[in-house]
This record gives structure tokens, sequence and C-alpha cells, in this order.
């Protein structure tokens, strides 16, 4: 069961290309991460897959229907946290949760007043008063207070404190264990790496990697120090080595993961001293696919 | 706390840069409106006697005198001024506090204002900039009307006169709204605050005139004392191509120094965000009325409502009450005939309300306006992204904002029904009729609002981005038809394109379905197209 489908998915802005044949596929019942710097158009997927703007061609179904001409109905199984919360200024906090829920088709009331407890809301101040973490609570609350099927979430702990991030993070696993779809767009890989089953990494509005995290790490290099009794070498003939800075008994490298065990049972050979392993994270993987472009940039 | 005017020629620039399509829009079209006007009364009045019997008949018609003040004496210029200076010093002013607002409140609405001031500029720096941007175009405004009076052949201290009237209403009103931009809760209040108080201005100088002494001229009229409170009123006290007294500009100077002082010192002491109005808390759960789009968007426009409520009812009260005096003030045949050519012939009574009723059709149109472009704002601005995305069709959303427009506007046609008629009602003891009959005359507005209203809602489907532009176009070209179509004898072709051209001028006409029908129809057809326009693009967002 797919939550989302999009294949070869094209929106231009006059000149400019935001996306540039897209494909993102979420299972039901998955935390899925979206994830890429800004400006590389996860918004603007998003806002196709609400049928907020048009899409130029491409092919996208959300829970089984075309975003654009089913909108309404869609529209009343899911909940979305924009990445930009700029409510009614006028409203107070829980005015704006209670109006967005019902317009959605209802709130759970116990898990409401559950929620405005949790992210410790006070929901009688008027929306031009909160600060925008504050705004992005109101959002946030009213979405996990809708009992839907898919949640989609665009950067949405951009503005959190790292307290409200662990509550936010909690309600995601909440989420998932229900069974519910989660679309979570980020670009911070510490929480995409805590919370998502599968990530689709995006550059310039196309899908550059998309798997499950274990697939990922599975492309990632761990990187190694190492002491060792005898002399190191040998290193650089092991394929999978990189980045290699050997000083006398010490070196420093970068493995791919595959050829972790070649490597291992070179060092075996050579008496280790001291090992330290750096797990692989997303960050290098991402900073593979984008390093060139912020090297470009500054 | 030192230098608390650090880098406010920066920050004055930068004002410059954002705004300058914008003033230099309004500037030449302020040009143009009173170079145009006084170009048409050069055409229309050949003869010397020609001129001073228009005068005249000004200086008599309370309605004339009232809506745009009397002239300043007998020659070309001086009816120029009583047909466009007071209508001009108003726009002047609108500037003024759309502009002053946009760079304060408004900055500070939208968190400009927090990264600028943490930058080394100094506290006062915002606000300074803002007020010398503004009196920067106020000064170029003075020139460009004074060019406007000059290169059709005027007299020189009369233009120079006019074009200092103009400028210094509108920098009165920016030292107001600087004020109003200290006090208010946010930037909407602040404008809704300011214009308030330009809408006083207006009318207690409408007072004034009204119930002036007319000179041993016969042309020229005295103003009472409400007019010395407005500064509109100052600004006609410099009677241009009249006696052109100059003192005026220094109780100009004075209230301006006075307000911006009193600015200077709430600036200190609010935080930036807020107003000295502290903001009052609010439910902490909505109303089961807020949860549909048109509680929504009702709730979002009842304070604008309200205050346009007011305003009419006001307005409608005072001119109601002078309406029994209209046999005795429109003595003379000249004015009668002027009244009737104006108000469509019948009594002069009901051609003295239809005149008065049409003006006031366009400008309650405004609202109307307003209300829906409520619709654009909030697609730009966000919320518009939040609730499409929640099970509220595109068609629902428009249909919700277009019925509070539509309810709101009935609600202020009435206003200004009941208001002139419960006064013409007392005053001529037959409330009654009066009534009935005001109220019939003012709700007939409704269909040439509607297709306005088809309009906005057409280009908004169409054409997003250009939508407010188009619509206020629009809203001018009603409003200049209905002021000066008859007196700048503008081709049928051009006094056709406005809605309010083809309504009969009730009460002095009978009402036929005809035509009702017809504009009614058009609406529905603008309506629908913008419907379909809206579902089928995409939203413009930031």
């Amino acid at each position: 069961m797919t939550a989302i489908n999009v294949e070869g998915l094209t929106k231009t802005f006059g000149d400019t290309v935001a996306l540039d044949r897209l494909d993102l596929t979420v299972h039901t019942g998955e935390v899925h991460g979206f994830l890429g710097p800004n400006g590389v158009g996860k918004s603007t997927a998003i806002r196709v897959l609400l049928g907020l703007l048009r899409k130029d061609s491409g092919r996208a179904v959300l829970l089984g229907g075309d975003p654009w001409r089913d909108a309404v109905a869609l529209h009343r199984r899911l909940a979305y946290v924009p990445g930009d919360v700029n409510l009614w200024p006028n409203l107070s906090g829980g005015e704006a949760i209670d109006l967005l829920g019902t317009l959605r088709g209802g709130l759970a009331e116990n898990r409401r007043r559950e929620l405005v407890d949790r992210f410790d809301l006070d929901p009688g101040k008027r929306m031009r008063t909160y600060s925008k973490g504050n705004r992005q609570k109101v959002a946030l609350i009213s979405a996990f207070a809708s009992d839907v099927e898919l949640y989609i979430l665009d950067e949405p702990t951009s503005g959190l404190d790292p307290l409200m991030e662990a509550v936010f993070q909690d309600c995601v696993r909440e989420l998932r264990d229900a069974g519910r779809t989660v679309l979570l767009s980020s670009h911070i890989l510490a929480e995409v790496e805590k919370l998502c089953d599968r990530v689709s990494i995006i550059r310039s509005g196309r899908t550059v990697e998309s798997g499950t995290l274990a697939d990922l790490r599975h492309l990632t290099r761990t990187s190694i120090s190492v002491e060792t009794a005898a002399p190191l070498d040998g290193l650089a003939g092991i394929a999978g080595v990189h980045d290699l800075a050997v000083e006398g008994h010490r070196a420093r490298f970068e493995v791919e993961t595959a050829q972790l065990a070649d490597v291992h049972r070179h060092l075996a050979g050579l008496g280790v001293r001291s090992l330290t392993s750096t797990p692989p994270t997303l960050e290098e993987l991402f900073l593979r696919h984008y390093g060139d472009q912020s090297a470009g940039v500054r | 706390m030192t230098a608390p005017l650090t880098a406010t020629g920066v920050l004055a620039r930068l004002a410059v840069r954002r705004d300058r399509v914008r003033l230099t829009v309004w500037l030449l079209a302020l040009a143009a409106l009173v170079g145009s006007t006084a170009s048409a009364i050069e055409g229309l009045y050949a003869t010397p006697a020609a001129v001073a019997e228009n005068a005249a008949t000004r200086a008599s018609s309370v309605v004339a005198r009232a809506f745009t003040g009397p002239a300043t004496g007998g020659n070309v210029g001086a009816l120029a001024v009583a047909e466009a200076l007071v209508f001009t010093c108003v726009l002047a002013a609108l500037m003024n506090v759309l502009t002053v607002v946009r760079h304060t409140r408004q900055n500070e609405e939208l968190g400009r204002a927090e990264l600028i001031g943490s930058t080394a500029v100094g506290r006062h720096a915002g606000l300074v900039a803002a007020l010398l941007m503004a009196g920067v175009a106020d000064v170029l405004l003075a020139g460009a009307c004074a060019v406007a009076l000059l290169a059709n052949g005027l007299p020189v201290a009369g233009s120079l006169a006019a074009g200092a009237a103009v400028g210094a209403s509108g920098l009165a009103f920016a030292g107001i709204t600087a004020v109003a931009a200290q006090v208010a809760e946010g930037a909407r209040g602040a404008i809704g605050l300011a214009s308030a108080a330009l809408g006083l201005a207006y009318l207690l100088r409408a007072v004034g005139d009204a119930t002036g002494d007319i000179g041993p001229d016969g042309m020229t009229v005295t103003a009472t004392w409400p007019s010395w409170l407005s500064p509109i009123g100052w600004a006609q006290r410099l009677e241009p191509f009249g006696d052109e007294r100059w003192w005026p500009l220094g109780l100009f100077a004075l209230f301006t120094a006075l307000v911006l002082g009193l600015a200077g010192w709430l600036n200190v002491h609010r935080d930036v965000g807020t107003g000295m109005i502290p903001v009052r808390r609010g439910r902490t759960r909505a109303a089961r009325s807020l949860c549909t789009p048109f509680g929504l968007a009702w709730r979002l426009q009842r304070g604008m409502l309200l205050g346009w409520l007011v305003g009419v009812a006001l307005f409608g009260l005072a001119f109601g009450g002078i309406g029994d005096q209209v046999d005795d003030l429109f003595g003379s045949e000249q004015s009668a005939e002027l009244m009737r050519q104006l108000g469509g012939g019948g009594s002069l009574v009901d051609a003295y309300f239809a005149a008065m009723m049409g003006l006031m059709g366009v400008i309650v149109a405004g609202y109307t306006l307003q209300a829906l472009l409520r619709l654009r704002t909030d697609e730009t601005g966000g919320p518009t992204e939040a609730v499409l995305a929640t099970g509220v069709s595109r068609t629902r959303w428009v249909v919700a904002h277009v019925l509070v427009a539509l309810v709101g506007t009935v609600l202020v046609l009435l206003a200004l029904g009941l208001g002139t008629g419960l006064a013409y009602g007392v005053v001529a003891g037959d409330l009654g009729d009066a009534v009935g009959d005001l109220l019939v005359t003012t709700l007939a507005q409704l269909a040439p609002t509607l297709v306005l209203a088809g309009f906005v809602v057409a280009v908004f489907g169409l054409v997003p981005r250009a939508a407010a532009a188009l619509a206020w176009a629009a809203f001018g070209v009603c409003l200049v038809v209905g002021q000066f179509g008859a007196l700048l004898e503008l081709p049928r072709a051009v006094i056709d394109l406005s809605p309010f051209s083809h309504l009969p001028d009730l009460p002095a006409q009978s009402l036929t379905a005809g035509p009702l029908a017809a504009l009614t129809g058009l609406s529905v057809l603008l309506l629908m197209v913008g419907l379909v326009g809206f579902r089928r693009r995409s939203l413009t967002l930031q």
C-alpha cells in the first residue's frame, strides 16, 4: 500500500524549475523523511500534493486519489503543518487550533487537551503575540489532535526548543505506532535519523537517493582512527578505503561499509592497540550530495 | 541609548527603494486629477460671467459646499479648487496613512523591524525614515499639483497655494498616522484609526462649510468653527486663487510638530510589535460559529464593517438633517437647474438625495472592495494555504468571502439609508415616507456595487497578482465618473463604463427592473468567471 506515489513530477515558476521529474514513494504506515536543504523544492512538492499548486507534468497520487481533482475529499483524510505558520493575528491560539481542526473534519477532544498540555501552550494568547515556535505548536497541536490517515509536516520543528522537539518526536512515534503515515520534510538530519523508516533525499527538484535508513547507511562510509603495534602498511591497497592519512603507527581513513570486513581482517594482523570507529551518518551522505554545491556557493 | 537616529538615512533609502513605483503612481495620479479638473473647467466655463455664475451656484448649494467645499472666488482656478481640492487633500492624506503604516507597523508585524532593530540603528530611525520619505513625497506632491495648475495657465500664487494645501494635508496625516501607529494593536488597526481621523476631518469641514455664511460677493463662504478643527479645513483656509493666505501653513507646521513629538514620545514607551492599547486575551476555545469559512471571514472583517457602519450612519444623519432646507438653499434658478442635472430632475429634494446617494453608493463600494480583497492578502500571507489544505473547497472559501462582503454591503447601505431617512424624516415631519424612500434609494445601489464586486472576484481568479491594482483602478473610474462625469462632459462611452451610471436617479426617477436585472446578471457572470479561474489556478504563495 502506498500513501503517496509521485513519478516524474515537474513544476516550473516562470523560468525557475522548482521540481524536475521528482519521484517520491511513501508507504502506508511509515514515517518518511523528505530531506534536502532550503529551497530545493520540498515545499513546492508538498503544495502540489495538497492541490494548492498545479503540476506541469508527471504523476501524483495521494491516498489513492488525484491531489488536484479530489482535493477536498483527500484533505479530510490528512493534516498539514505548513513551514511558515502565518495564521490570523487577532485570533487566539486555541481558536486557531479548533478552527483548523473543525474545518478538517473534527478534533479528538482528549487528545487536544493532552497536546496543549504536553506542548505547554497558552491557548488564550493572540496569534500575533506568539513566537515562531509557539505558532508552530498551534499548527502541530491542531494536526496531531486530528484523527486522520496521513500527516504532512513541512519543517515542523525549525522554531521549537529541544524540550519541545522531544515532545514532537514522541508524538510522531505515537502516530507510527498507531499505524498512521507521516511525511516529514526536514533539513535536520538527526531528527530524520531518529524518526524515519525511509528517506528520500532531494536536490534541485529531483530525488537523488531513496530507501530505508539501513540502505542509505550502506552507501555511507565509516570513519576509522587506529593505532597498531606493527607499522601500518597495505591499507591503501584495500578497495573501498578513502582519505587515508598514515603517520607511522597511526592512521585515519574512511571505509565503505561493504569493505569494513576486509579492513578489519587486515588490521587484526597488525596488532590493534586502539581503534575508534565513527558510525556512518546521513550527514556524510548529505554532504556528498551537496558538498560541491555549498562549496560553490561559499 | 545614544544616537536614536543612527542609520535613518539607510532606512529611508530602503523605504524609497521599496516604494519608488508606488509613490510615483500616487503623485502622477493626483497631479493628473488636479490638472484635468482645471482644464475641464476652463473648457466648460468660457466667459467670466459663466464662471462667476457657477461660483455663486456652488456657494448657494449646501450639498456642493458640504461635499467639495465652496469656490474661493470668481475665477477658473477658484472653481478648480472648489471641485478638486478637498478630494485631493483626502487622497493625499490616504497616501500618507498607507505609506507610514507600511513602513512602521507593517514592518513590525512581518518581523522585519526586529531584524533591522538588532543591527546598529537608532530607536527612532524606522519611524523617522518612514516620515522622512512621506515628507519628501508630500513636498513633491505639492510641487506636482502646482505644476499641473500652472500648466493650465493659472496664476502662480494660487497654484502654489493649492499645491501647498495638498502637501500640507498629507504631511499632517503622516503625523496623525505616526501617532496611530504607536497606539493601535497592529497594522490594520493603525490604518483604521488614522482613516477614522481622516473621516472625522472630512466630516468636520463638511459641517463647517455647509453651515457657513455666504460672503457679500455671493461666491465665497466663510466656514464656521468645526472647519477649524480639521486639517482639511486649514488647507481650504489657504484660499488658493482667492485671498491666498499663507499663515495656515504655520498652523500645519505647529500641528505636525506636536503630533510628531507625541509619536516620538510614545515610540520610546512601547515595545516592538505591540501598541499602547494592550492586547486583550482571547478565548481558549473557538466558538462553534467561528468554525466555518463564513464564520471565520465574518470574524476577520466585523471590525472593519463596524467602522464603516458608524461612519456612514453619521454621514447619513448629517446630510439627511439638512434635507428640509434644500428648497431655501437652492433659491436661484441656476442652482436648482444644476441640482436637477446631477440628480435627474423631479422635485429639488429628490434631486438632492439622488445626487448624494449616487456618490455615497460608489464610496460604499469601497467597503465591498476592501472586504473582497482580503481574499488576496490572505492568499499571499499564509492563512489561505492552511485553510485550503483542510476540507474546505476553493469555491466554498471564495463564496464565504463574497457572502460576508455582500451582507456587509447591505448593512452599510441600510445604515446609510436609515441614517439619512431618520434625520430627514424628523426635520421634514414625515418619518414613514422619508425612511421608506431613502431605504429603497440606497439599497438600489447594491446592484451596481455587485458588478464591481464581481469584477474583483474575476480579476482575483484570473490575474491574481494584478487584482488589487485593477480593483482600485475600477473603483477610481466609478468615483471619477460619478463625481466629475457630468461636469467634465466625458463621452457617453466612458460614463457607461461605471455600473453606477446605469442606475436611475432614485428617488427622483422611478425604479425600473430592467437595469437592476441586467446589472445583477452581469455580476453573477463575473463572479462565475472568477470562481472558475480560481479553481483552475495555482495559489500564489511566497
